[in-house]
């Protein structure tokens, strides 16, 4: 068994806000609102828009709980600030649970991730189905620290737990016909609220797909995470199982995943479907071709610090992970295969 | 209890500042002490947006109403409503700027430049700036009849921003699509007037 002692770089008990005091903080904007501006314009507007916008009441006061993993720490990346537990894993996007970054954290907590089951399949000799003990048992774990970049210029940096989505594949020896892998989240509007709640959901279409190049796939950064900050993932942040790809844009990263197939044509991804010209299929990180709609230069880096933290940096083409992914495009036009 | 006009517009007043300046207040606390979520700079700029659409909105339906409910009185407190929809369209440009950009200059302008729903939304802000500007007695009295003609703009105004937040979301139409309902019920009040206005615009061009 692997002992795990706390990096010097670990936040201690006092750098954590009391989470009694953090699950207050949107109920004090909430009062302010509804006794603010928005009540001035009458109950059938405070009854659709300010719903979403001084948030709902939807939250749920119990928490989803968390276990300790045991894992081989990254002692790579230890000089990579982290963004704090609490911020990670209360700003997310995940439309499942709500389009707005805080509902996730609010409406995920009765999400049941036991019993799980993981299909791999498709284009391979060995298809097989893990359930939920095997997510963590079957590959020995490694803690990653990664910078996510998310596709609206702000980013994170991230303690996954994981392992190499390689060891996975190469489990089902895939064919030589498998050239793509096409990732899947759970379908099920029961548990997921935004899945059939159009507002909810921020109009994409459900099931959630994504999908990577077989090389893409097999890449030693490419992880699938079962945890964070040393224990297993909350719902919000994709449990029982995710994707994390780090040198692309985080919907890329695809959460709460029931199968895996290999295939042979390229899919359509969920974002690229909605705005092609927006979204493309490859969504690697990359400072030089803009969203339509906004710049892509530079990102601000989510870490502790309130309103005036100095947070804004330059964009690394990849993410800043070039030296290990930057041949998968050789001779590709970027601008083209965005 | 029967009130005054002059004491009903008062406590009207009264009620406006503390629904709009309090808000803004108990934001920036928060923010400030880093407890407004994770990334308290999304959160300022969304609610101050926000803030100042429902201000506009609130202040296009006072004549309206007042006109509806026969309160003519309520026609005093419209002013306080855009003076403060341009309080908060300034503070969510400010934030955009300061916190977002963090007063990296040339971004900020190649944004407006470049991002044609940040062109609107600043478009529209100057506008609402002049309006703001021109709302001092002194100069109402001083541009008379062209005063009015100025403020028309206000329609055009609330149009720009309802654009402005539609193209501004990633893929949640539904709450823009909404407000943007909102600003044509609006404007739909206000039909023949409008419709009077198009018509002098396209006789003047004509001549």
């Amino acid at each position: 068994m692997l002992i795990k002692i706390p990096k010097k770089s670990a936040l201690t008990a006092a750098d954590i806000t009391d989470e009694a005091v953090y699950l207050q903080r949107r109920k004090l904007i909430k009062t302010m609102g509804f006794l603010g501006t928005g009540a001035l314009l009458g109950s059938a507007l405070s009854q659709t828009a300010n719903a979403g916008f001084f948030g709902s009441d939807r939250a749920n006061t119990t928490q989803f709980t968390t276990t300790p993993l045991s894992f081989t720490a990254d002692k790579d990346n230890l000089s990579l600030l982290k963004t704090p537990e609490q911020k990670v894993i209360s700003h997310n996007n995940f439309y499942e649970f709500g389009a707005q970054k805080h509902q996730p954290a609010e409406l995920a907590q009765h999400f049941n991730v036991d019993p799980w089951q993981l299909t791999v399949s498709g284009e391979c000799d060995h298809p097989i189905t893990l359930d939920y003990d095997d997510l963590t048992s079957l590959f020995p774990l490694e803690e990653r620290i990664y910078r996510l970049r998310c596709v609206e210029a702000w980013s994170m940096v991230i303690p996954w737990i994981g392992f190499s989505l390689a060891q996975l594949l190469q489990k089902v020896s895939p064919k030589s016909s498998a050239k793509y892998v096409v990732f899947q989240t759970l379908d099920d509007a029961k548990q997921m609220p935004g899945q059939d709640d159009r507002r909810l959901g921020g109009g994409i279409t459900f099931p959630y797909v994504e999908g990577l190049r077989i090389d893409e796939a097999m890449n030693p950064l490419t992880l699938m995470s079962v945890g964070l900050y040393g224990k297993t993932l909350p719902p919000q942040n994709g449990a029982p199982i995710r994707l994390v790809v780090p040198w692309k844009y985080g919907f890329k990263s695809i959460k709460s995943i029931v199968s895996i197939k290999l295939v042979s044509k390229q899919p359509k991804t969920t974002w690229q479907q909605l705005a092609p010209n927006e979204y493309g299929f490859y969504a690697n990180v990359n400072p030089k071709h803009d969203h339509p709609r906004w710049s892509q230069a530079s990102e601000r880096r989510i870490t502790s610090g309130g309103l005036f933290a100095r947070n804004r940096i330059e964009t690394q083409p990849f993410n800043g992970y070039g030296e290990q992914v930057a041949h998968l495009y050789k001779g590709m036009d970027l601008s083209k295969f965005y | 209890m029967f009130l005054t006009l002059s004491s009903k517009v008062f406590y009207i007043k009264v009620a406006i500042h503390l629904a709009a300046f309090l808000p803004l207040l108990n934001l920036y606390y928060l923010a400030f002490i880093d407890q407004l979520g994770a990334d308290p700079v999304e959160s300022v700029i969304n609610f101050t947006g926000i803030g100042a659409f429902n201000l506009l909105l609130l202040s296009l339906s006072v004549s309206p109403l007042a006109k509806k409910f026969k309160q003519g009185y309520l026609l005093q407190v419209r002013r306080l409503l855009g003076v403060y929809a341009f309080v908060y369209a300034l503070i969510h440009l400010f934030n955009f700027l300061a916190f977002d950009l963090q007063f990296a200059w040339s971004l900020f302008f190649n944004e407006v430049v470049k991002r044609p729903y940040i062109t609107i939304g600043m478009l529209a802000f100057v506008l609402l700036t002049a309006l703001a500007v021109t709302s001092i007695n002194h100069l109402k009295r001083k541009m008379g009849k062209s005063w009015q003609q100025l403020h028309n703009v206000s329609y055009l105004i609330v149009m720009l921003v309802g654009v402005h937040f539609y193209w501004s979301v990633k893929s949640e139409i539904i709450t823009p699509l909404f407000y943007l309902l909102l600003a044509t019920i609006l404007l739909g009040f206000r039909y023949k007037k409008l419709k009077k206005l198009c018509l002098s615009v396209f006789i003047r061009k004509k001549r």
